[in-house]
């Protein structure tokens, strides 16, 4: 399925990447490139075949509702911003998003 | 001793035991040669004083007669795997200054087991790419160079491939004893193959994917490369091991791979498939291939033509299922919580865009787009949903023919290492270098390349080994019988430093 121009401003949109106006072209080229080759999957009779999604075949753990010890586990503030861009008081600060 | 560096891990491994070398002057001494090797650019980050450290407490250990498995032994990381308090990049400008408050549970895993960090090693961005021409840190160059006429070497850089180009290079080099790598598509095999290295990629489920960066989640999968066989199980073994923290790790022992090392294949069943012959495919790689199944027969194995006729649709399957997953995985480079924030926008909207657009390579954001795309609201059922009941189909195939054999045996890859710069016209020609390696990952089978032989132009080439889910330990076996055919020792010249 060949993509065009407005497509691709969708998708980047969506995917949250600025792509210039002169990116989009090119681009769309270059998809409907990839979509070209990944169509011959159409050939393939996928009647009554169930979609698998992962290889590995076990149910999740479970484990008991409590924090966790270690990296995972809570009570870690000063991990959890140290590496953002801008925090403020342990809080991630972001440009205004609620007028 | 004046070349350390010249020891296998194994061998290492046993003189840092018997005290014949210690662990501080086997790691200034691979420091050295990281320093000499800048031409390669195969580290991003040199963690020298941290290596010091780590050699330090293990010639306290070793002085006193303990220490792990690794004890002393210098390692490379790929640079996909989080290392508390040291630069990780996964290859990208959007992780600028990401400093991890945690380990990876896999070198985590390693430096439980005595092992010393020398660096983290260069990569293609977010492990995609099969020539590690889109790390945000420049190329790796391989160290293997093409013969040239009259015995000059051609000088042309050469890719080590990818995406772990930097820890097969290193390897390749001797910048480390051994170094750990990833596979979503052939990221450890392939690289092996260019650069006469052996690359493990164990069973989906058999290493913790926990703290190493995501790119595909159900494809995603840790291992070692290494200088030999032997190496390569190693390394394995410290690595593997069910990790609460993954929910897809595997709760199952592991095995000590070394001890299988050397018993017999006689009798194994090793399975040909007819679908990896290839139309232009060179004459040297179809001779590696025959000449790999009659070491396997001479060695008393019994070759058997399989067929896997779904082999062609494993490449379209995974450029939907790994953009799929990285387009959900890459959401989170927001310029919020970690990494690169774009310095000029207007709200939050354009902050995010801004600074993906800035943040993300070429390659990166062509696979973001195609698994938005795919993922998106009308074309969901047609690519997505297709591609997994393909996979499906390609999983059911490989359980079959599994029924008839114990291993299967295949070239790792369709050429020998190409120039940098000579395939980034057409994405699909770079995706093409995966054809042979691809299908284990979507099977989520085990699958190592061992180095068997040279080309014209005196580059390496490898042959594939895919076994049984967690049966690496025939895998190895096969591995080793290989190895001990193929006899490759080839080395590439030092033309750098």
């Amino acid at each position: 399925m060949a993509v065009d121009k407005e497509t691709v401003r969708k998708v980047a949109r969506l995917a949250r990447i600025a792509e210039p106006e002169e990116r989009l072209e090119p681009l769309a080229e270059e998809i409907s490139g990839i979509l070209g080759w990944i169509e011959q999957l159409n050939e393939v009779d996928i009647e009554g075949v169930e979609a698998m999604a992962s290889t590995v075949d076990v149910s999740l753990a479970l484990r008991a509702d409590a924090l966790q010890e270690g990296p995972t586990g809570g009570g870690q503030p000063d991990n959890i911003v140290a590496n953002a861009p801008k925090t403020q008081d342990h809080f991630f600060v972001v440009p205004k998003v609620v007028e | 001793m004046t070349d350390i560096t010249n020891l296998s891990l194994a061998d290492l491994r046993d003189a840092l035991k018997d005290k014949k070398v210690s662990a501080s002057e086997t790691t200034d001494a691979y420091l050295a040669r990281i320093d000499a090797a800048k031409d390669l650019n195969a580290v991003i980050t040199v963690t020298a004083d941290k290596a010091r450290a780590m050699a330090k407490v293990s010639d306290d250990k070793l002085s006193r007669g303990e220490g792990g498995a690794l004890e002393g032994v210098p390692l490379g990381i790929k640079d996909l795997y989080c290392t508390e308090g040291v630069l990780t990049t996964a290859g990208s400008h959007i992780l600028d200054g990401f400093k991890p408050r945690y380990e990876s549970t896999v070198t985590g895993n390693l430096w439980r087991d005595g092992a010393v960090m020398l660096g983290k090693l260069n990569m293609d961005e977010f492990a995609m790419g099969s020539s590690n021409e889109t790390s945000f840190y420049g190329p790796v160059v391989s160290p293997w160079r093409r013969a040239g006429p009259n015995s000059h070497k051609d000088v042309t850089p050469l890719t080590p491939g990818g995406s772990s180009g930097g820890s097969a290079a290193s390897v390749a080099a001797r910048l480390c004893a051994g170094a750990t790598a990833t596979d979503t598509g052939g990221s450890i095999r392939q690289p092996a193959s260019l650069t006469g290295t052996v690359g493990v990629k164990p069973t989906y489920g058999r290493c913790s994917r926990w703290g190493i960066v995501a790119f595909a989640s159900s494809l995603d999968q840790a291992g070692p490369i290494a200088r030999d066989v032997r190496d390569a199980a190693i390394m394995l073994r410290s690595m593997a091991g069910h990790d609460a923290k993954d929910s897809t790790s595997i709760d199952c022992p592991v095995p000590d791979y070394e001890a299988v090392l050397g018993q017999s294949v006689k009798g194994l069943k090793i399975g040909v498939p007819k679908e990896y012959r290839l139309d232009g495919m060179p004459d040297e790689i179809e001779k590696l291939w025959a000449d790999g199944v009659a070491w396997m027969k001479d060695a008393g194995c019994e070759i058997v033509d399989i067929s896997l006729p779904m082999t062609k649709y494993a490449l379209p399957v995974y450029y939907i299922v790994a953009p799929a997953e990285a387009s959900s995985n890459l959401a989170r480079y927001d310029g919020v919580k970690f990494g690169h924030r774009a310095k000029d926008y207007d709200d939050i909207l354009s902050m995010y865009e801004t600074t993906r657009a800035e943040g993300f390579g070429d390659e990166v954001k062509r696979r973001v787009l195609i698994g938005t795309y795919v993922l998106s609201a009308g074309y969901y059922d047609a690519y997505y949903l297709r591609a997994q009941k393909v996979r499906k189909k390609i999983f059911d195939e490989f359980s079959e023919a599994y029924k008839k054999v114990d291993l299967i045996l295949t070239p790792s890859t369709p050429s020998a290492a190409f120039g940098l710069g000579e395939k980034d016209g057409d994405p699909v020609q770079m995706y093409l270098n995966d054809i042979f390696t691809v299908t284990a990952n979507l099977a989520g089978l085990p699958g190592a390349s061992i180095p068997a032989g040279l080309d014209a132009q005196g580059l390496p080439l490898g042959l594939q080994l895919l076994a049984k889910p967690f049966d690496e330990e025939t895998m190895f076996k096969g591995m080793h019988a290989l190895e001990q055919a193929a006899g490759f020792s080839a080395r590439p010249d030092e033309w750098w430093g």
